[in-house]
């Protein structure tokens, strides 16, 4: 097959060119990686609120929405979704009970069509990782977090965030997602948005149009 | 083996079409326009992180060690990406990644695929390959879009319709899209309108369409992942809703470990589109069982990029990762537009990969296509020493001309040649002084030469010359030395 024959020929091309030889070369790879400099700021120093507040403030100047939780999960969610005026949401399989409050219809997400998907006015999850100095949130595809479509075709999402799992830096959040780096993982900062015409902002091109993100 | 890098072999040299885009007035305000913003944006958010350079330095080292392992890499993405249960192609050139990829997608009897932007796709001219074989495919990027629709080409590496106003995007949009269908009676040329009509266009190709393109920006070794960064979303529905994703990614992409991320996630959309962070990043290893495509394909493309490999300084080329500020910040990228330069990749990093990828047998005017201002050096987030390439490349391709008996024989050659020796020697150097002062005479108004006769032309097109003044530096000196042992003794 052409592709074989392709490999080959292009990791050969590679080791002709560097002038590679077998021995110990991960080995040699492998220690001069641990040789790259990482002078750059990895470690986290703001203290939690001051932590909190820049997260706030980086989530709206992306046009995200802040909330925050006032102890009943359930009671927060409730409060959030009938300022929006949403009804009917999707929720990831695994999606808490008791954070699933009355008055509203919870639809779990087991394997919807992308039609069904349409047919909702949003979705609620929880996340991993609130990343402050960016305004960023991290989702993994999980039956806690949901599969990547659900976040994505519904027009809403209201975001569950942890205080605890708010981080400073991009490199203290990778850190934190060591654990789940085979997963599928999705950043977002802010909802769908593109500057593609005359570099103007504009908000909601294919994702959700509107992000909320409940800080508990 | 056929190294094709989009068009670039068939275009125009790079002052003849120059010319071209210098005369068109709409096309440089609206290339300022942008050039501008995005400039101002990136200055911002680089500027306010303490480390910048720190970030610019690790990640020149990443892609620097990356390189010299190339190999060993490679190996360990494909067998992490493979056992996800994705599938690993390798295509030594353009023909070859179109070959496969067409056939995967004849194999599912798929008529239309929908497409993440990918400058490897433009590179092998993907869709052109495609739309031979009978398959339609839809750019989702809004700017490819706009470019696609409008029967256009690129003319930024990520804002590819950067040289088309909200006017033009209008009209075209108007004559390309079934508006009625779409819900919409009228279309202005507000953007927030704009984008709802490319929404309300694609939404239905994205629900529907069950094979997706994407390229990717990294791809981890460590974890056999890819990564895509953008900012509408268009990518996350390519990525999740098809059935079948095919990947096509340079090999130049690889990065060791998704710590590396760390590195780049900061500084690929700073440098940009000038943000903190870029709306979405998807990453992905092979198949996610229950979520998103569940046949996975990645095409690992060289066309050409081994070539660059054995020489230090040309391997450097390949660190890129595709973020334009070089071409934002060029004097040169700033008068011309994308379109002068005949390639997918434009400005100074076009002017040294196009060239390189095809072992400089075409393209050989975009290495001239710089001032050396060494702006593009200054902002590049992986450091790559652009001037210093331009100028080795410069290098090559004069002693590639001198080779042959034309290029010996060119009149430009001999009268290089001719200066080399009267640089060389000092008595020349004064004779010649001398003999220039006295032709000079004719073409001196006003103090200066505003036009030179012949091959000379050239220089004074666009600028004046001074004339020789009446006494040489060299003349000065030796009477200020006879002068001052005079007054000594």
């Amino acid at each position: 097959m052409a592709s074989d024959n392709s490999r080959t020929d292009i990791l050969n091309r590679i080791k002709v060119a560097l002038d590679a030889k077998d021995d110990g070369r991960e080995a040699l790879c492998a220690a001069e990686w641990h040789e790259i400099p990482r002078q750059y700021r990895r470690i986290d120093q703001l203290e939690q609120s001051e932590l909190i507040s820049l997260f706030d403030s980086r989530l709206r100047h992306y046009n995200g929405t802040p909330f925050y939780g006032e102890g009943n999960v359930a009671d927060d969610i409730a409060r959030v979704l009938a300022l929006r005026g949403k009804r009917v949401l999707i929720v990831p399989p695994a999606f808490p009970s008791e954070w699933r409050p009355a008055g509203f219809m919870f639809i779990p997400d087991e394997n919807l069509t992308n039609e069904q998907l349409t047919l909702n006015d949003g979705i609620v999850t929880p996340c991993s990782i609130g990343i402050a100095l960016t305004g960023t949130v991290v989702l993994e595809s999980s039956r806690e977090q949901g599969r990547r479509a659900a976040t994505l075709v519904p027009d809403y999402h209201l975001c569950i965030v942890r205080r605890e799992d708010i981080v400073e830096f991009v490199p203290e959040a990778i850190r934190r997602l060591e654990r789940s780096k085979d997963r599928a993982l999705t950043f977002f900062s802010g909802p769908s948005a593109t500057v593609d015409i005359e570099m103007t902002r504009v908000r909601g091109v294919h994702g959700p149009r509107t992000l909320d993100v409940l800080i508990i | 083996m056929s190294v094709r890098v989009g068009s670039s072999a068939t275009s125009s040299p790079f002052p003849k079409a120059a010319h071209a885009a210098l005369d068109n007035s709409q096309l440089r305000r609206n290339v300022k326009h942008a050039t501008d913003i995005i400039q101002l944006k990136r200055k911002n958010m680089t500027g306010e992180l303490p480390d910048w350079e720190e970030l610019r330095n690790a990640g020149h080292a990443i892609k620097n060690h990356t390189l010299r392992y190339l190999d060993v890499y490679l190996e360990e993405f494909e067998r992490n990406f493979t056992a996800h249960g994705g599938v690993v192609h390798w295509a030594r050139d353009a023909d070859e990644a179109n070959a496969i990829i067409g056939r995967i997608i004849k194999g599912k009897a798929a008529r239309e695929v929908i497409k993440v932007k990918t400058m490897t796709s433009n590179e092998i001219k993907l869709n052109e390959h495609l739309e031979e074989i009978g398959i339609t495919p839809h750019e989702t990027d809004l700017a490819d879009l706009i470019v696609q629709l409008g029967n256009d080409r690129p003319s930024h590496i990520v804002v590819p319709a950067l040289h088309i106003n909200r006017v033009q995007i209008r009209e075209i949009f108007e004559k390309r899209m079934p508006l009625k269908e779409l819900g919409i009676e009228e279309l202005t040329d507000d953007p927030e309108q704009l984008a709802e009509a490319a929404r309300r266009y694609l939404r239905h190709k994205f629900l529907t369409v069950n094979v997706g393109i994407s390229g990717a920006n990294f791809a981890v070794a460590e974890t056999g992942s890819l990564v895509v960064v953008e900012s509408e979303g268009n990518g996350r529905m390519c990525l999740t809703l098809p059935d079948v994703l095919i990947s096509v990614v340079g090999i130049e992409k690889l990065i060791p470990k998704f710590q590396d991320l760390e590195v780049f996630l900061q500084s690929l959309p700073r440098s940009s589109t000038g943000e903190r962070m870029n709306p979405y990043n998807s990453i992905w290893s092979g198949v996610t069982p229950g979520d998103g495509p569940q046949e996975v394909h990645v095409v690992l493309l060289d066309n050409g990029r081994t070539g660059l490999m054995p020489e230090e300084e040309s391997r450097e080329t390949l660190n890129c990762i595709r973020c334009g500020a070089c071409l934002n910040a060029c004097p040169v990228y700033h008068q011309t537009g994308g379109h002068a330069y005949g390639s997918v990749y434009q400005g100074p990093i076009g002017a040294i990969i196009t060239p390189q990828l095809q072992s400089l047998e075409h393209s050989r005017s975009l290495p001239y296509a710089s001032s050396l201002c060494g702006a593009c050096y200054d902002v590049c987030p992986v450091k790559i020493n652009i001037p210093e390439i331009l100028i080795m490349l410069r290098g090559k391709i004069v002693r590639e001309d001198q080779n042959t008996l034309l290029g010996k024989l060119h009149p430009e050659n001999m009268a290089m040649q001719a200066m080399a020796l009267v640089f060389a020697s000092s008595g020349l150097m004064t004779a010649a002084e001398g003999v220039a002062k006295l032709v000079q005479f004719p073409f001196v108004h006003n103090g200066a030469i505003t036009h030179l006769p012949g091959m000379l032309s050239g220089w004074t097109q666009t600028r004046d010359l001074m004339p020789l003044p009446k006494q040489s530096f060299r003349q000065w000196w030796s009477e200020r030395e006879w002068k001052t042992n005079r007054g000594q003794r």
